[in-house]
Formats: C-alpha cells, sequence, structure tokens
C-alpha cells in the first residue's frame, strides 16, 4: 500500500484485493452489538470537504468513528475557505493541529494529488473525489459490492473480478466514478464497457483499457453488472443530449431493458440517483439494484482503506494482513 | 566617445570577427581590429547576434506590479540577450488609450535596459466590442504599430474584419490570439488523451485552428496584413502554410515552450505548467519546431508572462495561466532548433530579430552586424550548459517550467545602442 489513496490507477491487483479482503473483515464489526474497534484511537482524521456531498462525508465518518478515531469535520462553506483562504493555507493550518491523515474532497482535479506532492503537509490524503478525476473509494466500494454479488462473500475472499463484463452507462465525461471504476476493474481483471452518447465521453477515451458502446441495448445481455451514472438535467442546456426524455429513451434503464439481462446481472448506481432519467423507480426499487447495498459497503471499504493507510502493523480484526509502507 | 571591442566573435555563429563599437554604433568588423582606447570583450569563439527583439511580453505595467514592472522586466529582457519588447495591452487599466501606452512607453525610456514598444488593444478594455482608438495610440509617442487583444481572442468576425481593415491606413498590423470562446469555456488543457485521464476541461486544437482559419481568409479578403500569436498546434501551421502558398500576408509566432514541453507534463498537476494557449503533444511540438526552420512560421515570441508566487502554489483550476520566458527563450531555441540541427545560428537571428523587428516596426533592431548599423547586440555561450536556478532570475516572478532542468546557452553580453546592459552575466 502506498502513503496516500489519490487514484485508483495507482493501486496494484494484490492492493486492491488486500483493501477488499480487509473490507469483509470490517463487515463483520457491522454485525456486531458494538460496531467499533479501538485500531484508530487516538489518531485524527479530517474530512476537508470543499464541495457538499452528505452521503460521502458520512460514510468516511461513520468510518472513522467505528475505527475510534477522532473526527474533524471542516466544510468549505462559511469558513476562511469562503473567505478567500488558499488549499495550501487550509491544510497547513489543519496539519498544525496534528491531523494524522486528511480526507479531502475538492471541485477542482488534481487537488488531491497536490496536496499529497506538494510538501505542503505530511498527512495521510484520501482521495474523497477530485472534479471530474477520481473517487478511487466509490471504486472500490463498487467492486467490493460486485464481488461479493457475482463471486460470493466468503468464496470472493483473495479474487479479483476476472472475466467479469461490466457495462457503465451514462456521462463518463463528467464522471470521477467512471474514471476510477475503469482504472480498478481493469486492474482487477473485469471486461468494462462504457455506454453514452458521443457528447458524453471524453476526447481520448479510445486510450482507456476498456470498450465504448453507444448503445445500451446491445451490451446488456452481455453484461455481469450494469452501473448507472447520474445524469444531470442542466447538460442538455449545453447541448450534451437534446432532451431528457430521448436521453431517458436511449440510455435510460426501465424494466423492459432489464429483463435482457442476465438473471444473474445486478444494475448499481452510485447515487444520487435521478429517477426518471438514467433509472425508473421500477429498476431502482427491484432486488437486482444494490444502490442500498454500496451504501453498507462504502463503510466497510472506507474503514479497510483507514485501517491499510493509518492503522500500521496491527491485526484489524483478525487474520488481517499487515500492510507494508511505501 | 565610448569604444567597445569585441575580439573573436563568431558573427551569426561564422568564423570568429573582431567588432568595433563606437557610442551608438557599430564602427568596423573585421579581423585584427585595433582596440586602441577601447574596452576588449573577448569573445573566445562565442556567437554575436543581433540584439534579440520579442513580439509577445507582459510587463504587467501599470497594474500588476507584484509579478512585474517594465524596470524588472526589461532588466529580465536584457538578461536574455533582448534589446527590444513590445508589452502586450492587457495591463490595468488597458493599454487602449494613447494615455497608457505612452505611459508604458515612457517606463521604458526611463528603464534604459531595453527599448519598450507597446502593444495596443484592439477593443475597448479587451472586450471584443468596440474598436479602441487605434489611430491616437499610433499617433501618440508610443507610436504603435501592433495592436492585439492577447489574453483575449478578437472572435467577433465583424470587429476581426474592420480592425484589420482599418489600420491599413497607417501600416499597423493585428496580433490574433487565435481562441474560439465557446469551444474553450472551462477549457484547463489540450484537449486529448491526457485530458481525458486527468479529468481536466479540455481545450480542443480546433479552437485556434479554426480562428487562424478564418482570419488569414479574412485578411485576404480585405487585404491586410495580420499576425498569429504563439501559434501551438501541427494543424495550425498547415492552415498558415497554406495561407502563404496563396500569397495571404501572414506571419506567425511560436513560444520557446511550445517548442520543447508537452501535456504529458501536467499529469504532474503543478500549476507551472499551466498556460494559454496549453502545451499540446509531441507531434505538434515537432512540427512546430519543423514549421520555425521553414519558414512557416517566421518568429520566436515569448509570451512571457510572469505571475505571483500564489497564483501557482495551488490547485490547477486556481492558478493563472502563463510562463516567464525572456531569461530562457534563447536556451531553449538552442535546445530545440540548433541542436537539433534544424537551424543555424544565422537563422536564430532571423526568427528572434531581424523578423520579429520587421514586424513590428521596429526602427533600429533586428539589423545586420556591420558598418554603421545600431550597436544592439547579443554576446552568446554557446558552449555553455546548466541547469535553470529561477533564483538567480531578473524578473520579479519566477513561474518558468523550466526549474532544474539543463538546458545549453548563456548570454553572457547585451548591448543597447553601444551601452552595455549585460555584462559576463550580471545586469549593469
Amino acid at each position: 500500500m502506498q502513503r496516500h489513496l489519490i487514484s485508483a490507477a495507482d493501486l496494484t491487483r494484490d492492493d486492491a484485493v488486500l483493501i477488499l479482503d480487509t473490507a469483509e473483515e470490517m463487515a463483520r464489526v457491522a454485525d456486531r452489538p458494538i460496531k467499533k474497534l479501538p485500531t484508530l484511537r487516538g489518531r485524527t482524521v479530517v474530512n476537508l470537504f470543499f464541495e457538499d456531498s452528505t452521503r460521502t462525508r458520512i460514510s468516511f465518518e461513520a468510518a472513522e468513528k467505528r475505527l475510534s478515531a477522532d473526527v474533524i469535520n471542516f466544510t468549505a462553506k462559511g469558513s476562511s475557505v469562503s473567505k478567500g483562504e488558499s488549499l495550501k493555507d487550509t491544510a497547513q493550518t489543519l496539519e498544525a493541529m496534528g491531523v494524522d491523515a486528511v480526507v479531502i474532497r475538492h471541485g477542482a482535479s488534481g487537488a488531491p494529488y497536490r496536496l499529497a506532492t506538494s510538501g505542503w503537509i505530511d498527512a495521510h490524503v484520501i482521495n474523497a473525489g477530485d472534479g471530474t478525476h477520481q473517487h478511487p473509494t466509490q471504486a472500490l466500494l463498487d467492486a467490493f459490492t460486485m464481488r461479493r454479488r457475482l463471486v460470493g462473500r466468503d468464496a470472493g475472499l483473495g479474487k479479483d473480478l476476472d472475466g467479469r463484463r461490466i457495462t457503465l452507462v451514462g456521462d463518463i465525461l463528467h464522471s470521477r466514478v467512471a474514471r476510477s471504476n475503469v482504472d480498478l476493474l481493469h486492474t482487477l481483471g473485469a471486461e468494462v464497457t462504457l455506454v453514452a452518447p458521443p457528447t458524453l465521453l471524453p476526447v481520448g477515451v479510445e486510450s482507456w483499457p476498456c470498450e465504448v458502446s453507444y448503445d445500451l441495448d446491445s451490451t446488456l445481455t452481455k453484461s455481469d453488472a450494469v452501473m448507472l451514472l447520474r445524469v444531470q438535467r442542466e447538460r442538455m442546456n449545453a447541448a450534451f443530449f437534446p432532451t431528457e426524455r430521448e436521453y431517458s429513451r436511449r440510455y435510460g434503464l426501465d424494466g423492459d431493458r432489464m429483463s435482457k439481462m442476465p438473471d444473474h446481472a445486478i444494475v448499481m448506481h452510485p447515487g444520487p440517483m435521478v429517477r426518471g432519467m438514467e433509472i425508473t423507480a421500477e429498476v431502482a426499487d427491484s432486488d437486482r439494484c444494490t444502490v442500498v447495498e454500496q451504501v453498507t459497503n462504502g463503510v466497510s471499504v472506507r474503514m479497510a482503506v483507514l485501517y491499510l493507510l493509518l492503522g500500521g502493523n496491527e491485526p484489524a480484526v483478525t487474520h488481517a494482513r499487515p500492510t507494508e509502507e511505501k | 566617445m565610448s569604444k567597445t571591442l569585441i575580439r573573436g566573435a563568431k558573427v551569426l555563429g561564422g568564423e570568429p570577427q573582431d567588432v568595433l563599437i563606437d557610442g551608438a554604433t557599430i564602427a568596423q568588423v573585421g579581423t585584427g581590429l585595433s582596440a586602441e582606447g577601447a574596452e576588449v570583450i573577448e569573445a573566445d569563439g562565442k556567437v554575436l547576434l543581433p540584439g534579440l527583439v520579442d513580439l509577445h511580453t507582459h510587463l504587467r505595467e501599470p497594474g500588476r506590479e507584484d509579478s512585474e514592472t517594465v524596470l524588472t522586466g526589461t532588466r529580465a529582457a536584457a538578461s536574455g540577450g533582448y534589446t527590444n519588447v513590445f508589452a502586450m495591452a492587457n495591463t490595468f487599466p488597458v493599454a487602449d488609450t494613447a494615455g497608457v501606452v505612452e505611459q508604458v512607453w515612457r517606463l521604458g525610456q526611463e528603464s534604459g535596459y531595453c527599448d519598450v514598444q507597446p502593444v495596443g488593444a484592439v477593443t475597448v478594455g479587451l472586450e471584443g466590442a468596440k474598436l479602441a482608438e487605434l489611430g491616437a495610440m499610433h499617433e501618440s509617442a508610443a507610436g504603435v504599430t501592433v495592436f492585439s487583444d492577447d489574453g483575449k481572442c478578437v472572435h467577433d468576425a465583424v470587429i476581426m474584419r474592420r480592425a484589420l481593415e482599418y489600420v491599413k491606413a497607417f501600416g499597423g498590423v493585428v496580433a490574433q490570439h487565435a481562441q474560439e470562446p465557446r469551444l474553450t469555456e472551462g477549457a484547463q488543457m489540450n484537449e486529448g488523451v491526457v485530458s481525458a485521464e486527468l479529468g481536466l476541461g479540455g481545450w480542443p486544437a480546433v479552437a485556434e485552428e479554426s480562428i487562424i482559419a478564418r482570419d488569414v481568409l479574412l485578411a485576404e479578403h480585405v487585404g491586410s496584413r495580420v499576425h498569429i500569436c504563439h501559434l501551438s498546434t501541427a494543424g495550425s501551421v498547415e492552415i498558415v502554410r497554406w495561407a502563404k502558398s496563396r500569397g495571404i500576408d501572414v506571419t506567425a509566432e511560436v513560444t520557446p515552450h511550445h517548442l520543447l514541453l508537452t501535456d504529458e507534463l501536467v499529469r504532474s498537476y503543478n500549476p507551472v505548467y499551466k498556460v494559454n494557449p496549453p502545451l499540446r503533444t509531441e507531434r505538434d511540438v515537432l512540427a512546430l519546431r519543423e514549421a520555425l526552420a521553414d519558414g512557416t512560421i517566421d518568429i520566436v515570441a515569448t509570451d512571457h508572462a510572469p505571475h505571483p508566487h500564489e497564483d501557482k502554489d495551488c490547485e490547477w483550476a486556481a492558478a493563472a495561466m502563463g510562463m516567464v520566458g525572456l531569461e530562457t527563450a534563447l536556451s531553449v531555441v538552442q535546445e530545440t532548433m540548433v541542436d537539433t540541427g534544424l537551424l543555424d545560428w544565422a537563422g536564430v537571428a532571423d526568427r528572434m530579430s531581424v523578423k520579429p523587428a520587421k514586424i513590428g516596426q521596429a526602427t533600429g533592431h533586428g539589423r545586420p552586424v556591420s558598418a554603421g548599423e545600431p550597436a544592439n547586440l547579443t554576446l552568446v555561450d554557446t558552449a555553455y550548459r546548466g541547469q535553470v536556478d529561477p533564483a538567480g532570475f531578473a524578473s520579479r516572478s519566477r513561474n518558468t517550467p523550466y526549474e532544474g532542468r539543463e538546458l545549453p546557452g548563456r548570454v553572457t553580453h547585451t548591448w543597447l545602442r553601444g551601452k552595455a546592459t549585460l555584462v559576463d552575466g550580471k545586469l549593469t
């Protein structure tokens, strides 16, 4: 494991599998009456959120608290940041208070990378989503969910996603979730297909380790998991697609389309969903849809990441392998 | 009158010769010249060039004296071997009136390090809507001949057409910053493989190329000349090549950084590589070098763009665009053009002095190194190699992409009308 978690592309297959296996152990903690481990007692983690994201922030917060870390939540609104303080000064202020790790969400792509590499601070940096670049813990929780569902909770331990066919549908261009997932799923041996209108695919996507299609129906029958990405309604004002209805007709997942998927295939969504746009209520509320599970799994995966980056050498629960520092 | 004898200098890279400066003028060029009463500079095989001319410099004064002033900028220019710089109009207030251009011109005169020729804005406030008083700026003491909204594109086709036509009355030229604004909303770096990975807003080559294509056609239609600022893509080269073959009166410049650096560097998210136009791909770099060698691109211009430290010591999206360039330009050109065999030193003199002086109608600059000409000269130690150390810059700003990079060549002496502004690498 590295010192920081900035990009899913930085993870080796073994790193990723170790995180997923550790997350399974963390998940068992959630089944206990007292959902708490002493692992990070005395360590301080700050959740530094320059963008509003209640769900990601509380997921990290739950993970930190279950590991007994001291948690500081810092949101940019109403803080010195809104009065013009720079990222550098904010980070150094927090570090001066003795922070061991910074979980950062920022609207600017590359901000976590800058924080980790500019010599501004010494703390571990965990990327909780930067601009349209990366969201590595999201990709990890997605991979965790896929492994559980497609390989098995116990059967999956030590395994990757070799040969599983994963389809991502929606606004790839503006999606850090898509970038992180393509990187991680490729590392884990899955075959990824991106489906979107050409306007919502970045120029340069041809260099990514995945297939690209403009046609959803032809990929559904060959998918073990279909992940829908949120499509913001405002995008149609910038001519990315003509209307909401046209988008839904061509790229939305409804009951008819879902019925073409193989029986074992699952439907995923990182949330928040725009019902009626990329996903119908019928699909969102079906048994095949893992949206709620993904939220649960998010806490386990973030616990695993925090533990492996910060926890040092002690086993997290039982059997957890020690992490080697780079 | 003071005399200086430069002994054993390779004039334009040729055989070693002696050059005698008498007052503000070159008195004699030959071998075995007498040094009586003259200060002697042993050139010892260094290359002597006409003083360099930069058609594209941001001196930031008035308004952003925290990043550069006319004095610090002209000191940086002298350090880099320049004797004349054209100061871009995007100051605060904008250089869109006779008053502002005269102020910049006067500050240049007072500096004494380098002639400063102000560039006038094409439109009021660089807003692209209403022509500035171009005639008044031309008739002012500053005698403006080059007009540019640089930093912004004159995107309205009708305004561009009128500007091209209007400046013909006094022989002016419009220098276009080619950037289609709608195609570059939110743009952060070259659009391609790297931007797709980094999740930074893409700046497509077509945003530059479409404006260049439009403007060469406009220039042809109204019979005007047009100059293209900091051309950065292989496609732009093709369009300018086509326009020249058709007889259109177009000239073009390339920056040193676009001859050397590519968008791969943006993977560091270090804003020192953030610039407008953005760093492009290896393919573009090679096309630009070839075009500068074959004359499709006429000149090298630095686009020297000083910024204070805090505007670069931040996340990429928040950072300012631009790099300083005056003090490293000749080294980068040696690295990319001379040491690669694409251009000889006479070619460098042509692209960095003769042609820019001609495009900007800078009298007394870009002249031959021969008797009777103004003594605007630059002496370069081409055998030198060393790491770039921004701490030694004369510029007030340090935002160079070359920190720690080893580059060849070092300007040791610069003379402005016979007066040494740089001696042994030190400003006078």
